[in-house]
């Protein structure tokens, strides 16, 4: 059975815990086994922190690796901007031995030290790349019949000459993994195109990134879907938070979520009441 | 009049953005900018600034802080120039020269306070219960001593000068 450390980050937990509790059940139901990365804090955030100060935004991303590494597992995320932080944070610190050895300086504090071994791997694609499209669809007790609007977001995929996760221009793996449930992945205009909330948009320019998602919702509206399927809380938050406001009302689902119906998860497990855009299943 | 300022270049390359002076200059990075079409943010006109050493006009500009950190630009550059980092080695100078945005603050003050970027609300502990979730995530919210020991690497990089 696959083990990974669960590093829950920072919206999913405390903004949309259906996200967390799909995910333990989807693994669950994938044999995978989930091991809570206990005492991790924030990645911390890539586009903020990592602006504000890149030396604290290092070594407290090395905390979180130094957690994983020291329970010996890899860690798994279920957001591209955890994904991004720790990613980033492990390649630079694996690259680069003198940056290593002034970040183990600071843990030393804390009476930590990360020697540079933690993998770092994404929900969607361990799912793609682990488990494999056909034993998920051999999973699939609920069928679903919806048409979707795929949307991967920016980290998850870039930057790709060290990700390597998929086409970071023409991505498919995420449509795969859509259409394993049986539902339908529509295609759409500039379907790479940002949410809008990274790098500290959302917070000190709201409505720039607002223009951002309005872009996304005019496409995903053209294109028929019903759904937004995400693999990200942060871009989860902005789809979700911003439609009433715009006059759309497409609902927003991460994918474990997703899974989560199509493998018969209990609808209130999915905890659809923490969404601002009304869902209907 | 602009001045440039010839000690900006080591700045910059200090914090992490020293192939700034790899950019010629071709605009393919404004051309797929989705910050550009919606904002004055020109990263090409960035890219330039930072070369000639216009430090005041950079750290005092808004559209340092339009970047949404896409990549779209990292992925297109024709000489592999790593854009991002350089716009975040230039926002890491601004910060520590005391520029930063009120709502920034904000962000930065939670990760000092909780340890995560965005607060605990009790909707939402209370709807983690009902799930069978545990109440509180088992993050350095649930373990003082983690959060101490948080605290310490915040200290020890500066960080907390940032939120005061």
């Amino acid at each position: 059975m696959a083990k990974y450390a669960f590093f829950l980050g920072c919206i999913a937990p405390l903004r949309y815990p259906g996200i967390e509790k799909s995910t333990r059940e989807v693994c669950k139901a994938l044999d995978i086994e989930l091991v809570d990365l206990k005492d991790a804090s924030c990645c911390p955030a890539p586009g903020v922190i990592r602006a504000f100060n890149k030396k604290t935004w290092l070594a407290a991303a090395a905390r979180n690796l130094a957690l994983a590494e020291k329970a010996g597992l890899p860690i798994v995320t279920i957001c591209n901007g955890c994904y991004g932080s720790l990613f980033d944070a492990a390649h630079e610190l694996k690259e680069n031995p003198a940056l290593l050895k002034e970040v183990n300086g600071i843990l030393a504090q804390v009476g930590m030290e990360y020697k540079g071994t933690t993998v770092v791997r994404h929900f969607a694609e361990v799912l793609y790349n682990e488990v494999g499209v056909d034993k998920i669809k051999a999973k699939i007790t609920n069928p679903l019949s919806y048409k979707v609007a795929a949307f991967y977001g920016c980290h998850f995929l870039k930057p790709s000459g060290i990700k390597n996760v998929d086409d970071p221009e023409n991505p498919h793996i995420l449509d795969d993994l859509i259409e394993a449930t049986g539902a339908k992945s529509m295609p759409r205009q500039n379907k790479t195109l940002c949410c809008g909330a990274g790098g500290g948009l959302k917070a000190a320019f709201g409505d720039v990134a607002k223009k951002f998602t309005q872009t996304n919702l005019e496409n995903m509206k053209a294109s028929g879907a019903q759904y937004i399927i995400d693999v990200c809380p942060f871009c989860h938050l902005q789809f979700d938070g911003v439609q009433k406001e715009l006059g759309y009302s497409i609902p927003v689902l991460h994918l474990s979520q997703l899974m989560g119906l199509a493998m018969g998860m209990n609808a209130k497990d999915l905890a659809l009441s923490a969404h601002v855009t009304p869902v209907t299943l | 009049m602009v001045t440039p300022n010839p000690d900006f270049a080591r700045q910059i390359a200090e914090a992490g953005g020293e192939e700034v002076k790899m950019c010629f200059q071709c605009g393919t990075c404004t051309a797929g900018c989705p910050s550009g079409r919606q904002t004055s943010y020109r990263v090409r006109k960035l890219m330039r600034m930072a070369q000639l050493g216009l430090k005041d006009e950079i750290v005092n500009s808004e559209e340092l802080w339009e970047c949404s950190t896409c990549y779209t630009c990292v992925e297109r550059c024709p000489r592999q120039v790593p854009i991002v980092d350089i716009v975040i080695a230039l926002r890491n100078i601004a910060v520590s020269e005391g520029h930063m945005f009120d709502a920034h603050k904000k962000t930065a003050q939670n990760l000092a306070k909780f340890g995560h970027t965005v607060s605990v609300s009790d909707k939402v502990s209370a709807l983690r219960k009902e799930m069978g979730l545990p109440e509180v995530p088992p993050t350095v919210l649930a373990n003082a001593a983690a959060k101490a020991d948080l605290d310490k690497i915040l200290k020890a990089t500066g960080f907390c000068k940032i939120v005061e």
